[in-house]
C-alpha cells in the first residue's frame, strides 16, 4: 500500500512539474508587455524599462521559471499587476466563493444522483427507471451555463424568489450566501448529477448481478437488503470515484458559471486577468486548479486503493 | 425494441442539424450580415418565422448559420484527436509494455490530469480567441481520449488467433496494426468519435459564451447565448431558442452513440436491457 501511495506521490509531481512548466511556455507567448500595459501607452520609455526590471522581466527565462516556482511552492504567488496586491490575497478571498459553490454543488449532485440512481437500478426496465434514464439523457446533453439562464429565467425574472445574480459577500449573513449561491450550485449540479445517476445505476445494476448477491438471498436476506447490505457498497467504489473526479469539473465549470452570475469568483478574477494582461493572475490561477485537480485525482486513486486492495497491484 | 428507436431518434435529430448546417452555405431566410435595426427584437412572424435579434438580424438563419460554425469545430476537433490518438494507440498497443507504450500512455495520463475547461481558455487567450483555437484547444483534449480506446481495442485483437497466423505469415507491426487490428476496432472509434463530436459541440458552445470561440461576425450558438443574457428581462426567446439548438444537437449525437455502441457491442446490450 504505502509504494502504490509512493509511486502514485512520484506521478503527481512529475505531473504538477510538468504542468508547470506547460503553463510557463505557455503564457510566455502572449504578445505584449506587461509594463508598457501597465502604465499605459504614454510612458516613457525609462519608465518601462524600471518596472520592466522592478517586476524581473529582464531575467533570464529560467529564473524567472525558478522563481515562480519557487514562490508558489511558499506561498508567495507573486504582484498581481492590476490590482497591486499579492496574487495570494486576490486567490484567497475569491476562493471563498468558488470553493464554496464547487462543494455545494457536489453536495447537489451527490445528493440528487445517489436515490434517483438507486431507484432507477432497484426498478430496472420499470416505467421510473425509463424516466430516469431520459431525464439524465437531457441533464448531461444541456449546457451548464444555458441551464443557468433558464433559472435566472424561471426563479429570478418570473417568480422573483432569488436575485439574478452577484454576491453579498459571507459578511452580508451566511443564509444570504448560501441563497445566493443557490442557483449557480444548482446549475452545475444538474449534468454532473445526471452523470453520477448513470454510473450509479449501471454499477448497482452489475453488483446486484454478482453471485455474493445471489448468496445473500440465498441466505433468506430481502431484495431490499441484499441492496443495501452487500450491492450498494461495492457499488459504491466506482461512484466515488466519479465524485472525486467530478470535483474538477466543477472548479472548472464555476469558472463559466461565475460569468452567468456575476459572482465575484475565481473565474471572474482568471477572465479579468486574460482581458487586462494580468499574467501573473491567469498563470497562478491555472497553476492552482490544475494543482486542485491532480491533488483530488491522487487523493481519490489511494482511497480507492486502500478499500479494494486488487487495484494497488493494476498500474 | 428500445434498441432501434434511440438510434433512430438521435439520427434524425442530427441529420437535421448537419442538413440545416449545409443547408445554410446555399441559402437562408436572411442574410446573418445584414443589420435591419428597424426590424429588431420581432417576435415570431411570416418574415421572421423565429424573430429577429436585438440587431434585426434573422434568429432561424443565425440558428443555421450557428449550427455550421458548431458542428465545424467539433469535427475538426474530433478529426485531430482520431489523426494523432489513434496512431498513438496502435502504436503503443503493437508495442505493449515497451517505452513506447509507457511514454504515450503517461503522456495521455497527463493530459488527462488537466482541467480541459481551463487548458482551453488559457489556449485561446494566450493565442487569441478565435474559431481555429478553439479547435486546437477542443481538439487537444480528444487526443488521449482517442489514444486510449484504440490501444484497449487493439490489445484486445492483438491476443487473437489470427493475428498470430498473420505474424507467421511474416507481417511486421505496423501492417499487422493497419491491415488487421485498426478495420477491427473501427465500431470502437465511430462510437467514441459520436461522444467527441457532442461533447465538442458543448465545449463550442461555452467557449463562445465567454468570448473565446468565434469571432462576430460570424454567429455561433454560444454567443448567440452571452448577447441574450444582457436582454433576458426583455426577451427570453432569444436566449432559450439557441439552447435548444444545443440540447438537441448533443442530444441526437448521444443518442446516436449509445444506439451505436449497443448495435456493435452485444455485452452491452444484454446488460442494458
Amino acid at each position: 500500500m504505502l509504494r502504490f501511495a509512493l509511486t502514485r506521490f512520484v506521478s503527481l509531481t512529475l505531473s504538477l512539474l510538468i504542468a508547470s512548466l506547460v503553463i510557463f511556455a505557455v503564457i510566455e507567448v502572449i504578445p505584449g508587455d506587461p509594463a508598457r500595459y501597465m502604465l499605459g501607452i504614454n510612458a516613457s520609455e525609462d519608465a518601462v524599462a524600471a518596472l520592466r526590471e522592478q517586476l524581473g522581466l529582464n531575467d533570464s527565462l529560467a529564473l524567472r521559471y525558478l522563481d515562480w516556482l519557487g514562490g508558489m511552492l511558499t506561498g508567495d504567488f507573486g504582484l498581481s499587476y492590476t490590482y497591486k496586491v499579492p496574487v495570494s490575497e486576490l486567490v484567497m478571498q475569491r476562493l471563498w466563493v468558488s470553493l464554496p459553490l464547487a462543494l455545494y454543488a457536489l453536495a447537489l449532485s451527490t445528493l440528487i444522483a445517489i436515490p434517483v440512481g438507486l431507484i432507477a437500478a432497484a426498478r430496472r426496465g420499470s416505467a421510473a427507471d425509463y424516466s430516469i434514464m431520459g431525464a439524465t439523457q437531457l441533464g448531461i446533453a444541456v449546457p451548464n451555463f444555458w441551464f443557468a439562464m433558464l433559472l435566472v429565467l424561471i426563479f429570478a425574472v418570473t417568480l422573483r424568489w432569488f436575485s439574478a445574480g452577484g454576491f453579498p459577500g459571507w459578511d452580508a449573513g451566511f443564509w444570504l450566501g448560501v441563497k445566493s449561491l443557490t442557483l449557480p450550485a444548482f446549475a452545475l449540479a444538474l449534468p454532473q448529477a445526471s452523470i453520477l445517476a448513470r454510473v450509479m445505476r449501471s454499477a448497482l445494476i452489475e453488483t446486484l448481478g454478482e453471485d455474493y448477491i445471489r448468496t445473500a438471498r440465498a441466505k433468506g436476506l430481502s431484495r431490499r437488503q441484499a441492496t443495501v447490505r452487500h450491492a450498494l457498497r461495492n457499488a459504491m467504489i466506482p461512484v466515488l470515484t466519479i465524485i472525486g473526479l467530478q470535483f474538477s469539473f466543477l472548479l472548472a465549470g464555476a469558472i463559466i458559471i461565475e460569468n452567468v452570475f456575476y459572482l465575484p469568483g475565481l473565474g471572474r478574477l482568471i477572465f479579468q486577468g486574460i482581458t487586462q494582461r494580468d499574467l501573473i493572475v491567469v498563470e497562478s490561477l491555472v497553476m492552482l486548479l490544475v494543482f486542485a485537480v491532480i491533488l483530488v485525482t491522487f487523493l481519490v486513486d489511494v482511497a480507492y486503493a486502500a478499500v479494494d486492495p486488487r487495484l494497488r497491484r493494476g498500474r | 425494441m428500445k434498441l432501434p428507436v434511440q438510434l433512430l431518434i438521435g439520427a434524425v435529430l442530427s441529420v437535421f442539424f448537419v442538413a440545416a448546417a449545409l443547408l445554410s452555405f446555399i441559402w437562408v431566410p436572411h442574410d446573418v450580415a445584414t443589420l435591419t435595426i428597424s426590424d429588431k427584437l420581432q417576435g415570431p412572424s411570416p418574415t421572421y418565422w423565429l424573430g429577429t435579434d436585438h440587431l434585426g438580424r434573422d434568429t432561424l438563419s443565425m440558428l443555421m448559420v450557428g449550427a455550421r460554425t458548431s458542428i465545424a469545430v467539433a469535427i475538426v476537433a474530433v478529426g485531430i484527436g482520431m489523426a494523432v490518438g489513434v496512431p498513438l494507440g496502435l502504436m503503443a498497443a503493437a508495442n505493449r509494455g515497451s517505452l513506447i507504450d509507457e511514454i504515450i500512455m503517461r503522456g495521455n495520463d497527463l493530459i488527462f490530469a488537466f482541467p480541459s475547461l481551463v487548458i482551453a481558455i488559457l489556449i485561446t487567450a494566450v493565442f487569441g480567441p478565435s474559431a481555429v483555437n478553439a479547435i486546437l484547444a477542443i481538439g487537444i483534449f480528444n487526443i488521449p481520449v482517442f489514444a486510449r480506446v484504440t490501444r484497449g481495442g487493439a490489445l484486445s485483437i492483438w491476443t487473437l488467433d489470427y493475428i498470430l497466423a498473420a505474424r507467421v505469415a511474416g507481417k511486421g507491426r505496423v501492417r499487422i496494426s493497419v491491415e488487421h487490428i485498426l478495420p477491427n476496432i473501427l465500431n470502437l472509434l465511430i462510437v467514441q468519435g459520436t461522444i467527441q463530436f457532442s461533447l465538442g459541440i458543448l465545449a463550442e458552445a461555452a467557449l463562445s459564451y465567454v468570448g473565446l470561440g468565434a469571432q462576430p461576425p460570424t454567429p455561433s450558438w454560444g454567443r448567440m447565448l452571452a448577447e441574450a443574457q444582457t436582454m433576458i428581462f426583455t426577451d427570453a426567446r432569444l436566449a432559450i431558442l439557441p439552447g435548444l439548438a444545443i440540447v438537441a444537437m448533443v442530444l441526437g449525437l448521444n443518442l446516436m452513440g449509445d444506439g451505436l455502441r449497443d448495435l456493435t457491442d452485444p455485452r452491452v446490450r444484454r446488460a442494458r436491457a
